[in-house]
């Protein structure tokens, strides 16, 4: 089907998302690695000499990059503990016969389309808030006091907000599997007198564990940015308690106007990413050619 | 599961299961019918909230105090600015990607798939920068810029799997019949492929009206859209849970709505495939 024509025709077609993605690709980044270089702060205009490694040096010694990434590793590692087996226990049910599925759904997928700002801001006055919130009714209903969800326990009420916005997401993921998954096997697995666990171990998990290799990729990449849900409740505080690496860099960057010290952080950024990144192309190299 | 179920463990399940999913979207019921409250009943007790009388105030105040529907417009251009774009340029590649692949076809996806993994941080300071020298800061204009950027790959990626579905049996059939270039693209080629990318328009809308990291650093009181506007909510003066709950109501409605026809294309187009 392809000749020369369309062949040549082709490669025209493709030239304006190439080029421009390239310049996206290239552009913004090698900018970024170049200030990394210079000591530039955009509060002390003047020249912005050549320093060397000087920022990497300032970044990693900075004792909030040692909270920062505790901090990350403990966000992402808490929502996708929390999102993949809620979403797998989650996926189990909703395959099940049941009256009015299509409205469970709906309601299951809805919160992953509710904007970040919108969610964190309602976790954080509606529900969270020690004083109007709801758990706080709750708690003083049942005679406990109101717990200040937000000062006292940050990064874990960020996990809790960022998981119910990426639950739907595993979810819908690992419902869609598990509804490819040949009933046939099942049945012949329970009539040779596998138990409903076995055969959830045995038959089910091994079916999913793609897809939720896959769950977890995606999301990991998406969730060492979180950043709208730590602006809008807890601005990273108190103190270091809820700044993800995202953050830092953000605050350095826009917040302390320190250009030099934030493109070395946004590097690590990149690099960090990219080695989630690697894994998660391989897995999508295989479907491609399948 | 071809076998029948007994109706008491229907039953039950279907308990279960709404109860879970009541659990889950409660949230969102809740900033609604508080949306609909009295500022003053907004803060009472759950029971006490139910009790209190109905009322549109916080809707009015809301547009009337902070120019909601200016914020409004604004996610409204540049959704839909940056989608138009994105497919203006994502559908002849894709085009080319499904019908006229070469060696290099594979890898040119791949790559384009891995510019979305970027961080955003990491190019916060340079765009930041750039936006700032040429005047971009705080546009429209800008934002859209970035957003058809971000999510190219995602449009790129959904096309391209929608195309690879039309058969090319039926595009051989049509031009073994006598039809050109153009009455092949015209009427074999576009109704199959419409649905394809009103799905990709459709995700790709609530992805950039919920995008909140560009939308936040590079937008102050210009071309601030919903998510910055809504982002103002969190150092408020005074009593404002029945406002925030019409302003986000407002917000997350549209998106809810088209989001609830979208489920299968997220699966398609946030996996990358690598779920089938």
């Amino acid at each position: 089907m392809s000749t020369h024509h369309s062949r040549a025709a082709g490669r025209l077609m493709i030239s304006p998302a190439v080029i421009l993605l390239l310049g996206w690709m290239l552009i913004p980044l090698g900018l970024t690695l170049y200030f990394s270089f210079l000591r530039y702060n955009l509060l002390m205009p003047g020249a912005n000499p050549f320093v060397g490694f000087e920022n990497y040096a300032f970044f990693f010694t900075d004792p909030a990059f040692g909270a920062a990434i505790a901090n990350t590793l403990m966000l992402v590692g808490g929502v996708l503990a929390i999102t993949i087996v809620g979403g797998t226990l989650l996926a189990l049910l909703l395959d099940q016969p049941i009256w009015g599925q299509g409205i469970v759904r709906i309601l299951v997928i809805a919160p992953f389309f509710v904007m970040p700002t919108v969610s964190a801001l309602v976790w954080k006055n509606m529900f969270m808030n020690p004083v109007n919130g709801l758990f706080s009714h709750l708690a003083r209903v049942l005679g406990l006091q109101p717990y200040d969800f937000l000062s006292q326990a940050p990064l874990a009420s960020i996990v809790l907000i960022v998981s119910w916005q990426w639950l739907p997401f595993a979810t819908l993921i690992l419902l869609t599997a598990l509804q490819s998954l040949d009933s046939e096997q099942l049945e012949a697995s329970e009539m040779d007198g596998a138990g409903p666990v076995s055969r959830f171990a045995f038959i089910v998990l091994p079916h999913l564990a793609r897809s939720i290799t896959v769950v977890i990729l995606i999301q990991t990449i998406f969730l060492l940015s979180i950043f709208a849900e730590i602006l809008v409740t807890t601005n990273g505080g108190p103190g270091n308690a809820s700044t993800n690496l995202t953050y830092l860099v953000y605050a350095q960057s826009l917040l302390q106007f320190d250009v030099g010290l934030g493109s070395a952080g946004g590097v690590f950024a990149i690099v960090l990413a990219n080695i989630v990144a690697i894994f998660l192309m391989r897995m999508i190299g295989k479907n491609l050619d399948a | 599961m071809a076998r029948a179920v007994s109706g008491r463990r229907k039953a039950a399940v279907t308990v279960a299961a709404w109860a879970v999913g009541l659990v889950i979207f409660f949230p969102i019921l809740w900033i609604v019918i508080l949306s609909f409250k009295a500022e003053g009943d907004a803060i009472l007790s759950p029971l006490a909230v139910l009790a209190a009388d109905w009322t549109l105030e916080s809707y009015a105040t809301v547009q009337a105090r902070s120019d909601y529907f200016g914020h409004f417009l604004n996610s409204v251009t540049i959704s839909v600015g940056s989608t138009l774009i994105g497919l203006a340029i994502a559908v002849p590649a894709a085009w080319s990607m499904a019908f006229v692949p070469g060696r290099q076809t594979r890898n040119v996806l791949m790559w384009m798939l891995s510019t979305k993994m970027l961080p955003p941080v990491g190019v916060l300071v340079p765009i930041y920068l750039i936006f700032r020298d040429t005047g971009l800061l705080d546009t429209r204009t800008g934002l859209v810029i970035v957003l058809t950027l971000i999510n190219l790959p995602i449009i790129v990626w959904m096309l391209y799997t929608y195309f690879r579905e039309i058969p090319g049996e039926i595009l051989e059939a049509a031009r073994m019949d006598g039809a050109g270039l153009r009455a092949e693209i015209v009427y074999v080629l576009t109704p199959m492929a419409v649905p394809g990318i009103a799905s990709t328009l459709l995700l790709n809308i609530i992805l950039a009206w919920n995008e909140a990291f560009w939308t936040l650093n590079l937008t102050a009181a210009n071309a601030a859209p919903l998510t910055a506007f809504i982002a103002s909510y969190s150092s408020p003066e005074g009593l404002f849970y029945a406002k925030l709950s019409a302003a986000s109501t407002m917000a997350i409605a549209p998106i809810l709505i088209m989001g609830w026809f979208s489920q299968k294309q997220l699966v398609r187009g946030l996996t990358f495939g690598a779920v089938k």
